[in-house]
């Protein structure tokens, strides 16, 4: 692929550590919400990255001051990356007042607008961020700002048409956009095999005209490097790139969900790739010793403790509180019938 | 002023926006070099360049969704749709993500998504549609109908500044069969108001759209009989304009309701529901409705003229109203 020495190279110790640092605080605060989980103190479901938290983290931080970004479900890595709370996640998760979208929508289901980098919101429905965050980056340009989007999508969500329309117009377009698909290998119980008759979703890019790269998406390094490499040709206005991350979800769908179809052989075949793991002895290799390591574990875990107890300490949102804001400014009617309404003035209530 | 078209009219508004606000820009399939199926955009890819007047794909999803994207970023953009039925072909990232993002998570998503909407010229089930109750139901979006040059314009710069998604239903009928005098500045007409277009004792009609024409022609029609119609044009379909509604049910207490969209879970049933539960003592005759049957568009012209309302149509529901 290119001789040129890998860009993550270029990472600075702290940086290397900042890694660590992220990829732990992802797995605690995802381990910390099935604690919550367990406890029923989640509202609805989890939807773990577990195997998966490289893609979320290596990706996410070869962005720039500025760089738009939006996750999927198993990209809650990223939003640390990019400045999201635990506070904020643990609150999304348990549907309170404090909650960035004051309770209206779940998980991971929150943004922001802001010159530092901005996150519009995901939905639920797949592929749909792909044109969204084109028309965002064309956006920019026609305001000549140079700014690159990031988003993901899983081998399941290839499927829509949504990837379709947006991928294609971006490529049309040239626009500065990085599509990371996350295959790893299920979409809820469906296998690759049933989801497309050619799983080497990197030949995608040459379909659509954009460039294309397949990497480890276990190998935090390999992750940062390609996604690197995609945002700085996105931002000299060459276009998109379409990374396939070889990756594996190494738990069911949601924390319902046993996985009893994905077969056990696949599992432990992955178990021992764990990219926190694989990171692990990278950085042991490379100089950094398991006090250091150690260090940043605690930091980790002392950080959740704290943010956990003030998001535990927010309140649900009073009942009436979902009426505004469906338009600039509004105030819905809150339902009451008209009949209801002339009972209660006569009985002045 | 000068004599415009309903066309010219929204064609002068949006020149005039883009022309005002760099932010404004439109995108949607041959709106540059062809100017538009419709040729609503003629001329804008020389005015404004193809940053601003961008040709799309066939990709109705796409289009719609870099609109929303693009409007999360600041600009003010106009998607529009080759004809308004295959606002069915983006219909998820209107109602899920369009008329959803600022209640959620706070981001104001201020498109337009337009195009040429109704019956009457013989397109057939997909190029014929009123799809303005697909979007009724769907609380965050505004859905603007106008029935005149003047409106059109006024209704279409509002449109344009507001800060919400708007779906701006034109009226393909009426696109070069009416002219009026139409003022040559800026001016907005605004989101949410119905107008009394014709005032009356009698009877009031509700109505919007190319039927505004057909119930003032019965209303002209009755008149020699001696019945006087109110015609209540509503301009705006989301959010409905209450008051105004509820104003001419009790000013004359006989309510008919005229629409081009099928009759059942029709805008109708909305406003005759809105009336029975907040005017029901002033009421002297059940509500009617004059909509068309519920099927599909029919092609052929015999069946498409037995499927629309007219003014014929219009009158007798009047007669039999006024009667009651």
């Amino acid at each position: 692929m290119t001789l040129e020495k890998p860009l993550s190279d270029r990472l600075t110790r702290g940086q290397r550590l900042e890694l660590y640092y992220f990829l732990k605080l992802n797995r605690g605060l995802e381990e910390k919400l099935s604690n919550l989980y367990r406890q029923g103190k989640v509202v609805g479901g989890l939807y773990r990255s577990l195997g998966q938290e490289a893609c979320s983290v290596g990706s996410a931080y070869a962005l720039e001051r500025g760089d738009i970004f939006t996750p999927l479900i198993r990209n809650l890595g990223a939003i640390l990356v990019r400045g999201g709370s635990p506070h904020d996640i643990f609150c999304q998760y348990m549907a309170k007042a404090e909650s960035p979208t004051r309770g209206r929508d779940l998980n991971v289901h929150f943004g922001w607008l802001s010159p530092e980098g901005s996150m519009p919101s995901v939905i639920s429905m797949l592929g749909d961020m792909i044109p969204i965050l084109t028309g965002a980056v064309m956006a920019e340009r026609m305001n000549g700002r140079r700014t690159v989007a990031l988003t993901w999508i899983g081998d399941g969500g290839t499927s829509t048409g949504a990837f379709h329309e947006g991928l294609n117009f971006a490529c049309v377009q040239k626009a500065p956009l990085v599509l990371i698909v996350e295959n790893n290998g299920w979409a809820y119980s469906t296998p690759t095999s049933r989801q497309t008759a050619n799983p080497q979703f990197v030949d995608r890019a040459k379909a659509y005209g954009c460039f294309g790269e397949q990497v480890d998406g276990n190998d935090i390094l390999a992750v940062y490097d390609a996604t690197r490499r995609a945002v700085q040709r996105a931002r000299q206005g060459l276009g998109p790139t379409l990374i396939e991350a070889l990756t594996m979800r190494m738990k069911g769908h949601a924390e319902h969900d046993d996985m009893k179809y994905v077969p056990q052989e696949q599992v432990d075949r992955w178990a021992p790739r764990d990219p926190i793991l694989l990171y692990e002895n990278f950085l042991l290799a490379d100089g950094v010793t398991a006090a250091d390591l150690q260090e940043i574990a605690g930091r980790v875990d002392e950080e959740l403790i704290t943010e956990l107890a003030s998001a535990e300490a927010s309140p649900m949102p009073p009942g009436g509180s979902g009426l505004t804001d469906v338009y600039f400014g509004s105030t819905a009617e809150d339902g009451t019938p008209e009949i209801v309404r002339q009972v209660r003035k006569a009985a002045g209530r | 002023m000068a004599v415009l078209t309903y066309l010219e009219a929204i064609r002068q508004a949006m020149e005039q926006e883009m022309t005002r606000d760099p932010r404004v820009f439109i995108l949607g399939e041959d709106v540059g070099t062809y100017g538009g199926a419709f040729r609503v955009t003629q001329g804008f890819l020389e005015k404004f360049g193809p940053e601003r007047v961008v040709d799309t794909p066939i990709s109705e999803t796409g289009l719609i969704g870099a609109a929303i994207g693009a409007s999360l970023f600041g600009m003010r953009p106009i998607a529009e749709l080759q004809f308004i039925d295959f606002i069915a072909c983006g219909f998820n990232q209107i109602v899920n993500y369009a008329a959803k993002s600022r209640y959620r998570w706070g981001g104001g998503v201020p498109i337009v998504i337009r195009g040429p909407s109704g019956a009457g010229v013989h397109g057939g089930p997909f190029h014929s549609q009123s799809p303005e109750s697909y979007f009724m139901n769907v609380p965050g979006l505004k859905i603007v109908v106008p029935a005149t040059p003047t409106d059109a314009k006024g209704l279409m710069i509002a449109a344009i500044r507001d800060p919400d998604p708007v779906i701006f239903l034109e009226h393909k009928f009426l696109y070069r069969r009416l002219k009026e005098d139409v003022p040559e500045d800026d001016y907005t007409t605004p989101i949410g108001e119905a107008r009394v277009v014709r005032a009356g004792e009698d009877v009031s009609i509700i109505t919007y759209g190319a039927m505004v024409h057909s119930s003032l022609e019965a209303a002209e029609a009755v008149s020699k009989e001696g019945v006087s119609v109110e015609v209540l044009d509503l301009r705006t379909l989301l959010p409905m304009d209450r008051a105004r509604i509820l104003a001419t049910a009790k000013k004359t207490g006989r309510v008919l309701i005229v629409h081009e969209a099928t009759k059942t879970g029709g805008p109708g049933g909305e406003i005759a529901a809105l009336i029975a539960e907040h005017a029901f003592l002033d009421l002297d005759a059940p509500i009617v409705r004059v909509a068309p049957p519920d099927t599909p568009v029919p092609y052929s012209p015999p069946l498409e003229e037995f499927f629309l309302p007219n003014a014929t149509k219009i009158a007798e529901a009047i007669r039999a109203l006024a009667g009651f």
